[in-house]
């Protein structure tokens, strides 16, 4: 389905990505981790196609998209949706309209220009955004909300992309534990219930343990480790950071165990709605 | 509280996008009908008509243009004899943007809500900015060239008035955008008036001052060079000589626009290299994986 051949970024001398190679045959969820310059965002920010790469493909169902141009470039990238860890949505605009920009690569540019959507698309953007519990913000500007409330708008408007894929690129990293909690289980259902690839960036590894069913360990640029959670040793882990036998997983947790059970409750809600 | 439902909310956001869509094509209504209307208007005051003299549009730009072509060896001997003149208009408008940059600084934090001193000040002050930028400066010009006689110092004096209304409200303007964050650390450590504007506001705000300033100063060159004209020296009186009709000189107006595009493109460069210095520092080559 998806299958990164050698693919390789380099600024200048540097190589922020060296010869990565990954293949995925079914939608599953994947995290990557590794220490921040490993490399996570720039792999991410190729498959987007926000980032040229240097040499190497990336092929797609058959089609190499890294030798996309124009619309067709465009076209990959309303099917490969993108969330980032500062939201990047639109602050003075409110948060369906935010939505409604995943729609942006099938409207005519004229007709966004006056914010002239159908009423279907208006209609689904708020039903994702009840999915995500956060319908009631709707009329609200995007700079309003929390940044827990404004990651799931960003979720809202990768959703309304109807995409292949879902690219996170350390979604969690600017939220609080619980927000953190919330935002991981929406990905998880997304991925669950919709059956669309989802790949995270992320910097914690057990919410790579608890929320993915594959992990790739990242670093100085190389693909060090690919396997199951349960293959992920310890040992394995002191390899991805670079660490000493003082490293423990726990260094890296944000997890919170006397909230567990808000945390539990939290999540149910997301489940729920 | 009642709970709303997702149709509930639906169809409140859906008479909301259509009312918002009704005042938009209002609005665009107005406007049409405004712009038709004027244009009908101006058009009927107008000596020639607009349709009758869009033709004769590029007469005079081409008589220029061929003439320059026909004597395009003479060019490099009228930048020099322009040279003086474009630095006399150069010198009248780098004095006059310091002048009026250093007063408009001054005057912005004077009238910036939240910052200045005296807060019942503010409204007059900025009725004293609207003074200044409401006057034509050919007005001020015209008047004291009647009182100092003709030269560049009225010239300067003109533009630096206005200059100071323009930039005292751009420049509150950016003010207001700046964080109030690190002028209440200095008021915490004790720091005065001017202690926390020069400390805590204008590193703040320097490059948004900068490239207003050289923009300003821009403007100033165009502006002297049009002063010119009412007998205030500089580049603007040579080509109100060499511009008229009839004359055979429009090969030395041509060199003269070509002195001037060559200083604005100058200003403008050394206006995105002087800013960039002074957003990033000198650090270079900083990338994020």
């Amino acid at each position: 389905m998806l299958r990164i051949d050698d693919l390789t970024k380099a600024f200048g001398q540097n190589k922020a990505v060296d010869a990565a190679s990954i293949a995925v045959d079914k939608p599953v969820m994947i995290g990557i981790i590794g220490r921040s310059g490993a490399g996570k965002s720039t792999l991410l920010r190729m498959l987007n196609r926000l980032t040229d790469a240097t040499s190497g493909a990336i092929m797609f169902e058959g089609q190499d998209v890294t030798q996309l141009r124009g619309a067709a470039k465009r076209n990959w990238q309303s099917q490969c949706a993108m969330i980032f860890q500062q939201f990047n949505l639109v602050p003075r605009m409110d948060v369906v309209s935010n939505v409604l920009h995943g729609t942006l690569n099938r409207r005519s540019t004229f007709a966004t220009m006056f914010n002239l959507y159908p009423t279907e698309d208006i209609h689904r953007a708020i039903e994702i955004l009840d999915r995500l519990g956060i319908a009631e913000h709707a009329p609200k500007r995007a700079e309003a909300l929390s940044g827990g409330q404004q990651q799931r708008v960003a979720i809202a408007r990768a959703l309304m992309q109807d995409p292949k894929i879902i690219l996170a690129d350390e979604p969690i990293a600017s939220l609080d534990p619980m927000n953190a909690q919330v935002v991981m289980q929406s990905l998880r259902d997304i991925h669950e219930q919709d059956g669309r690839m989802v790949i995270a960036n992320l910097h914690t590894l057990d919410t790579a343990r608890r929320y993915c069913d594959r992990v790739i360990g990242m670093r100085g640029g190389r693909i060090v480790f690919d396997g199951t959670p349960e293959q992920l040793t310890t040992g394995a882990a002191r390899d991805i950071y670079g660490a000493d036998e003082t490293f423990s997983e726990a260094a890296t947790s944000t997890e919170i165990e006397t909230l567990s059970e808000e945390v539990a409750k939290l999540a149910d809600i997301a489940v729920s709605v | 509280m009642a709970e709303l439902t997702t149709a509930d909310i639906q169809t409140d956001y859906m008479a909301q996008v259509r009312s918002k869509r009704v005042m938009n094509m209002i609005l665009l209504i107005v406007f049409v009908a405004l712009m038709l209307g004027g244009f009908a208007t101006a058009n009927d005051r107008n000596a020639g008509g607009f349709w009758n003299g869009l033709p004769m549009l590029l007469d005079f730009p081409t008589d220029v243009i061929s003439e320059a072509f026909e004597r395009a060896h003479l060019l490099p001997g009228y930048f020099a004899k322009y040279l003086p003149s474009l630095t006399e208009t150069i010198n009248i408008a780098a004095a006059s943007t310091l002048l009026g940059g250093i007063l408009g600084l001054l005057m912005s934090l004077l009238v910036t809500r939240g910052l200045a001193p005296v807060p019942w000040m503010v409204g007059p002050l900025r009725r004293v900015l609207d003074v200044l930028r409401a006057v034509p400066e050919i007005v001020i010009a015209l008047v004291l060239i009647f009182i100092l006689g003709g030269g560049p110092v009225p010239a300067m004096i003109a533009i630096a008035l206005h200059t100071v209304g323009a930039l005292g409200k751009l420049f509150s303007e950016v003010n207001e955008n700046a964080s109030l964050k690190p002028i209440e650390g200095l008021e915490s450590v004790g720091a005065g008036w001017i202690q926390r504007m020069w400390l805590g506001v204008i590193p703040q705000v320097a490059p948004n001052y900068l490239s207003y300033a050289l923009l300003r100063f821009e403007i100033n060159i165009r502006a002297s060079a049009i002063l010119g004209f009412v007998g205030a020296g500089g580049i603007g009186y040579d080509l109100r000589n060499t511009m008229s009709w009839g004359q055979g000189k429009f090969d030395e107006a041509a060199a003269i626009f070509l002195l001037l595009f060559f200083t604005i493109v100058v200003v403008d460069q050394t206006s995105s290299y002087l800013r960039n210095r002074l957003t990033h520092g000198s650090i270079k080559g900083e990338m994020h994986a």
